[in-house]
């Protein structure tokens, strides 16, 4: 028999949120990539929730962008509403969202994806990983093997399979083979992956139904419109181009007909009644969850959101559920506005395999397994943004493996990215992890608005920021301290203008002269408010405006946060040799042991926050540590 | 590999009974590893075939023990010699004698005790007062990391609801939350700022009650030092101001410890060195846990007398009409109408009155407002900067609620809050902590 064999840079397994990115990665940097998919009509499918960012989300696709994915570009482009989150709490907790047109954002990453150069997208679906043995006993993987048989080599592998390996939805009774939106599930993949020793758990998830619009009564609802004027995601995107006409989400609520509905039901839930074993996620929950855990709450939101401009289907955002398709009519059909409700796909659960990723070092890559690396969805976490987030420092990560450099781990002090590559590793999920602002220690200094400030210098030194896009930053740079130090010296005379400037905010009259920086600093006050009271103004861009105005305004938080990262960074920086031999350390606790031993942490800090490893272990190993002068 | 190691556990003074304590993984020989765990043996100790002494063992298998290591303790009779034999031959055995604070070291270094714990134990060993190993006996109780653990407990509730509101702000809202924040943490700032203020009355205890004796030349002041002391300390002379710099002593009253100073007498003068010494008695006297105020009762009381007065009022003091040996010029209403002081009649030079003066101190400590038997304090500096610290961060929530900042905000100071609260239980981890640890336990190697 004659098979196909080929030889790559990158395999890349999967085209989903995570392997786009990941594909982009390796490709513009000019390792020669094949990125495989189960169908190329499904390339960045988003299967559940119509939008992109949201609280700490938006956060990552701001970082996704100042590393070089391409995630915000591509929203910036098809989406069709977006608003800036939590205006009225502090410039750490904003976060933009966007509602997109599901089948706009996928053809239109398709398009950037066929337009690269480097980049093969090959339908077919792998069915093996190829290692070798190395000499220390580790393995190296090779390449990978299609159910065809056909052979890839390859240096280095990223598995980006999202929710498809082993998939299964259900509903009710109703359960059927298939990743979602019934496309072809993966179901080769998993033993592969077990037999080269690779740990794979089950989660569950789970997407709402699409009704018609057609069939919705919107008068019984509350219109939910998106921002005057809007902020893209991409710190490349012209402001300007992005305003444009929006269309609305309506916002209405679950009652108690609704709950009875569900409570009458419950035994016929999979999840309740037993079929489905799986782990579902906590802060994602299906309607059946919210209305169990939460007895006392007679009602739930329920946001309404269109799928495109160019579909009559609606989200149905915050009933999510796997009851039989008659409760779901019923279930549905409930909610005002909801009444003559026409679904056209059904609410379902997926159950999947995905990686306990204690497997994984904070590169992304398999501690036993050089070159193969992993991303997305399969890691354990949910959602699309986190998905991309994972398959950018996975692809940049097995691209510094192939040049034999040093992988890039971002600091949980650095990025949002950095706190959930970091959680995923060393902390154990039980459940699909979901990026939360919670999750993030050091939030003030981690904002949406200065990501680019952070980490564009990565993305720029892994290749894929253009010298001329580092110039900009650093001229935006020099902008921001230079105006920073013009407005510390600005005194501001106690006029009967610049009184009643500041009476019209509310704010205490002057009776002798003051720095402009001491009135920025006022709650109620701010550096485009006293605008008018400084002459000398040079034309300040918004970015750098927004720049000036957080960082003067709350140079104490952020003062007191960094030297909280300092201490954090101690802690960081104390690694541990991956020599140590656990067994040594005598006065571990028998629990924390064997936690190290499995999670094995590459610095203090790290082990620190594996779970069942309490101050105390993390104390006596920095004893052992220093009288053995490791 | 942790080594096996053996010390005599009871002090090594002669007494009733003593203790040989081995810890490690060698405490145990073949035989015993069979017996139960926490059982009482009685037998003999044999050096090769002399019989030593009738003892008995205590069998207590990891980790329930004091160091959570296998643990043998030997109790045999008190005399000294019999103790170390019996040491000799544990270290003959393979045992390494003991570094001082080692047991302590391992059931630290076990996780059996935290931080706090493990600073107390040593406290113990250390105390200077009967008083001061009560307080540590509390600690080592964990009445500290009781009263920093609830407080932790009450802040990072305040973050996480917070932090639970920023995440799902469609569910939970935070409209009026800053100002029950407030409300709340006022009961946390109150409790902290009472550990703070046990610090002052914990370290009386440990170190001793810093008390000065001031009063004008040639009261008594030294005779009453030397009185209090049982020795010839200071130079006692009939001259006027023979005592230029100030004397301290360590010692014993009723049961609690005393740091006594004793400095040069208050008058105004126009003798450098004098004038130096008196000064210094003032800004002693400043730092006084307690002042003994010495007047001669012999005289009627003058300008040095009157400003001695006016120093002591709303201070600590305790008045002390000395020279009760001679006839009587002013009495002790002349003392009520000048202070609300107590005051004693004594006389330094002939020893009387002393015993008085004891059981007045003491009552004032144990009667007033030194409530040593019931409140938690903390005894050590360490904890005192983290206490402050932790107080600090509670006074910078206070200023972002009143200045109107979003609840994002509260969460950075209270994080420290926790943080450096967490550092007195050790449950926060830093290199700071563990070269602490390096010092106060002399860990070797």
């Amino acid at each position: 028999m004659i098979q196909i064999e080929e030889t790559y840079d990158v395999v890349i397994v999967g085209a989903g949120h995570a392997g786009c990115e990941a594909a982009l990665a390796c490709a513009r940097r000019g390792f020669s990539t094949i990125i495989f998919t189960v169908s190329v009509d499904s390339i960045a499918l988003m299967p559940c929730n119509p939008n992109i960012g949201g609280s700490s989300k938006g956060h990552l696709v701001r970082e996704v962008d100042a590393l070089g994915g391409e995630m915000g570009k591509c929203i910036d482009r098809t989406f069709i509403q977006s608003k800036m989150l939590n205006r009225s709490k502090g410039p750490a907790v904003h976060s933009l969202r966007a509602q997109a047109d599901k089948s706009e954002y996928s053809r239109r990453m398709r398009r950037v994806l066929e337009d690269q150069e480097n980049l093969v997208i090959r339908q077919q679906e792998v069915s093996e990983i190829l290692t070798e043995d190395t000499e220390n006993g580790m393995k190296k993987v090779t390449g990978v093997k299609t159910v065809s048989g056909a052979i890839y080599h390859a240096g280095a592998v990223v598995l980006c399979t999202g929710v498809y390996l082993a998939a299964r939805c259900i509903y009710g009774d109703t359960s059927q083979y298939t990743g979602p939106n019934g496309l072809m599930a993966a179901n080769h993949l998993s033993e592969s992956l077990r037999e080269n020793g690779i740990e794979l758990v089950r989660f569950k998830t789970g997407t709402p139904a699409r009704i018609d619009r057609r069939s919705i009564d919107f008068s019984k609802m509350v219109e939910q419109k998106g921002d005057q004027r809007i902020v893209p995601f991409s710190f490349s995107t012209d402001p300007d181009s992005v305003q444009i006409e929006q269309i609305s989400c309506w916002l209405t609520y679950t009652n108690e007909e609704t709950h009875r509905v569900i409570r009458e039901n419950i035994d016929r839930s999979p999840l309740y009644g037993g079929v489905i074993k799986s782990t579902g996620p906590r802060y994602c929950p299906s309607i059946e969850d919210k209305v169990m855990k939460f007895p006392d709450k007679n009602r739930h939101q329920v946001f309404i959101e269109p799928e495109g401009r160019y579909t009559s289907e609606m989200y149905i955002d915050g009933m999510s559920s796997s009851m039989p398709e008659d409760v779901q009519f019923a279930m549905y059909r409930s909610v005002p506005g909801l009444e003559n409700a026409d679904i056209v796909r059904n609410a379902y659960a997926i159950e999947y395999d995905c990686l306990a990723p204690k497997q994984l070092r904070s590169t992304l890559e398999f501690k036993k397994i050089a070159g193969l690396f992993s991303g997305g969805q399969f890691n354990g976490s949910s959602g699309y943004e986190e998905a991309a987030a994972q398959g950018i420092m996975a692809g940049i990560n097995a691209g510094n493996y192939l040049k034999g450099q040093e992988g890039l781990v971002l600091m949980r002090s650095e990025a949002y990215i950095g706190v959930l590559i970091d959680d995923l590793v060393t902390k154990e999920n039980f459940e699909p992890y979901r990026m939360m602002t919670s999750r993030a220690e050091y939030r003030l200094l981690l904002r949406q608005d200065n990501a680019d400030r952070r980490i564009r210098k990565y993305g720029y030194e892994a290749g894929l920021i253009s010298e001329e896009q580092m110039e900009k930053l650093r001229e935006k740079e020099r902008f921001i301290e230079r105006e920073i130090e013009r407005v510390k010296n600005v005194n501001i005379a106690p006029t009967e203008e610049i009184n009643r400037l500041l009476l019209s905010y509310d704010s205490t009259e002057i009776t002798t002269g003051i720095t402009l920086i001491e009135l920025i600093r006022r709650p109620e006050l701010s550096y485009d408010a006293l605008a008018s009271a400084d002459p000398e103004r040079p034309d300040v861009p918004e970015d750098v405006r927004e720049q000036v105005n957080i960082e003067i305004k709350y140079e104490g938080y952020i003062e007191r946060q960094k030297r909280q990262v300092e201490q954090f960074a101690k802690r960081e920086s104390k690694k541990i040799p991956e020599t140590i031999n656990y067994d040594d350390v005598k006065s571990l606790r028998i629990e924390a042991r064997q936690k190290l031993k499995d999670f094995r942490p590459e610095s203090i800090g790290q082990a620190s926050r594996i779970g069942g490893v309490s101050p105390a272990d993390v104390n006596v190993l920095l004893v052992y540590l220093k009288q053995n002068h490791m | 590999m942790r080594d096996t190691i053996a010390a005599i556990a009871s002090g090594i003074t002669a007494s009733g009974i003593g203790i040989v304590r081995i810890s490690g993984p060698g405490a145990f020989r073949v035989q015993i590893m069979e017996l139960p765990a926490n059982t009482i043996h009685y037998g003999f100790i044999f050096d090769e075939n002399e019989k030593i002494d009738e003892v008995l063992a205590l069998i207590m298998k990891a980790p329930h023990t004091y160091t959570a290591e296998d643990t043998v303790e030997i109790d045999c009779h008190g005399g000294p010699f019999v103790m170390q034999k019996i040491l000799s031959c544990a270290l003959r055995a393979g045992a390494r004698l003991a570094e001082p604070g080692e047991f302590t070291r391992r059931a630290f270094m076990n996780g059996r005790i935290d931080l706090s714990e493990a600073e107390a134990v040593m406290d113990v060993i250390g105390a200077g007062s009967d008083d001061a190993l009560k307080s540590s006996l509390m600690q080592l109780g964990g009445s500290v990391r009781r009263e920093i653990s609830d407080l932790r407990e009450k802040i990072i509730s305040e973050v996480a609801y917070i932090e639970a509101a920023l995440d799902d702000p469609e569910h939970m809202d935070l409209s009026g939350y800053p100002w029950q924040l407030a409300d709340r943490l006022t009961g946390v700032k109150n409790r902290l700022t009472r550990l703070r203020d046990s610090f002052n009355e914990g370290k009386m205890i440990r170190e001793g009650i810093y008390t000065v004796i001031l009063g004008k030349p040639n009261a008594g002041k030294s005779s009453l030092l030397n009185a209090m002391t049982g020795e010839d300390r200071a130079i006692v002379t009939e001259i006027a101001g023979t005592t230029r710099d100030s004397l301290e002593e360590n010692i014993r009253l009723g049961g609690l410890s005393l740091r006594l100073a004793d400095t040069a007498g208050i008058r105004q003068t126009g003798d450098l060195i004098e004038k130096i010494g008196v000064e210094r008695a003032r800004s002693l006297a400043e730092k006084a846990d307690l002042i003994l105020a010495v007047f001669d009762s012999s005289a009627a009381f003058d300008d040095n007398d009157e400003d001695i007065f006016s120093f002591i009022r709303g201070r600590k003091a305790i008045v002390l009409l000395n020279k009760s040996d001679l006839p009587a010029c002013i009495t002790e209403e002349d003392v009520r109408a000048r202070c609300d002081a107590p005051c004693v009649v004594i006389s330094a030079k002939k020893n009387e009155g002393i015993s008085t003066l004891a059981e007045i101190i003491r009552k004032m400590f144990f009667g007033g407002n030194l409530r040593i038997n019931e409140q938690t304090m903390i005894t050590n500096v360490r904890h005192r900067e983290a206490v402050e610290d932790t107080l600090h961060s509670i006074d910078l929530v206070f200023s972002s609620i009143e200045a109107g900042m979003p609840e994002d905000f509260f969460t950075v100071d209270l994080m420290d809050a926790y943080a450096s609260l967490g550092k007195i239980t050790g449950e926060e981890i830093g290199d700071d902590l563990v070269d602490a640890i390096f010092s106060k336990f002399c860990m070797g190697k």
